[in-house]
């Protein structure tokens, strides 16, 4: 492992920084409404480390709801995951030691960075994977824990910071769509998601849209001479 | 306090499960078979815009704002990239423009 994949991470985990600073710390001062202290925080951000469904620990945890209903929960609300592993099993191959930890910590946001940006020249891949991942996971905490111990203090208004969060999204994506060949399936991608959306509502249209997503590029890889692989 | 160690512990496990799986299933040793190195290609653009979505999918097109703010944040991203291909500027020029529009008091 070399010292230079931090600081080539670094700069392409900017946006992640303050959008988990700000969500951590929001989740913080929760944990600490509920009674919960730093260390429980900490606890939660370091081995659950995935932000809605941390979101949600706080009334479950608040009612000492039944594990079962957790287990139920936490597996719909982060089913999405499972996606982004099946297609990160070419690129996360020749990781070695680092692959535990990078499949522990992907994030959408980790995600994101790691499918839409090239490794920086005479940088070993599995170490950009490894910082890149890393760096959010030291946000996430950071932010959590400072909110649990000092967020009622903050007084200027931060509303809105997360939305560095979706301007992330937003650029990854039309840095992707400037290629050609990724503007069919990132329109599938739009388009299921959209009618999802109207058809079933915010709450449920996340995994219907990712299921019809990835079954109608299935279907298009078996035919689609322009897409196919080269 | 027993009983929320387990249910963070639960929802660890739980979590690492859904990240884990399709490595526990389909990482073998040898060639990737090609649907697997077919969706390594075309997933990520797709999820990509079903993310952009999820992040707007709470906005009431119908209440006092119209989802405005976001929108015109969203397009300040792409247009702010689009125009100087500088992925810092666009996410943090488009976040405070954003930051303005709501905490300005015009929407």
């Amino acid at each position: 492992m070399e010292l230079k994949g931090l600081k080539a991470a670094f700069p392409h985990t900017l946006p992640v920084m303050a959008g988990y600073l700000a969500l951590g710390t929001a989740y913080g001062i929760l944990m600490d409404t509920i009674g919960m202290n730093a260390l429980w925080t900490a606890f939660s951000s370091l081995t659950v480390f995935a932000g809605s469904a941390q979101m949600l620990s706080i009334s479950l945890l608040e009612t000492a709801a039944p594990l079962i209903q957790a287990a139920l929960l936490t597996l719909v609300l982060n089913f999405r995951h499972l996606f982004y592993g099946l297609s990160l099993i070419g690129q996360y191959r020749e990781t070695g030691w680092r692959k535990p930890y990078l499949i522990f910590g992907l994030t959408d946001e980790t995600y994101a960075i790691l499918t839409a940006t090239p490794v920086p020249p005479g940088v070993l891949p599995g170490d950009f994977y490894f910082f890149v991942t890393l760096l959010n996971q030291s946000y996430w905490v950071a932010g959590s824990v400072l909110g649990t111990l000092i967020g009622s203090l903050i007084t200027f208004s931060t509303q809105g910071v997360d939305f560095a969060m979706t301007a992330l999204f937003v650029v990854l994506l039309t840095e992707q769509v400037k290629k050609k060949e990724n503007r069919l399936p990132a329109g599938i991608g739009l388009a299921f998601s959209l009618v999802f959306l109207l058809l079933l509502g915010p709450d449920r249209f996340l995994i219907p849209s990712l299921a019809a997503i990835t079954l109608c590029l299935l279907a298009l890889g078996g035919k689609g001479k322009e897409l196919s692989p080269p | 306090m027993i009983h929320s160690l387990l249910l963070l512990l639960v929802m660890a496990a739980v979590t690492l499960l859904t990240r884990a799986l399709p490595f526990l299933l389909f990482d073998r040793p040898g060639e990737l078979p090609d649907w697997i190195s077919w969706l390594g290609r075309v997933l990520p653009p797709a999820i990509m815009a079903l993310l952009v979505v999820y992040c707007l999918r709470n906005i009431d097109l119908l209440s006092a704002s119209h989802g405005l703010p976001e929108l015109l944040g969203v397009a300040a991203a792409a247009l702010l990239h689009l125009w100087k291909g500088n992925t810092m500027l666009s996410i943090f020029g488009a976040t405070v423009f954003y930051m303005l529009l709501i905490q300005g008091g015009l929407f």
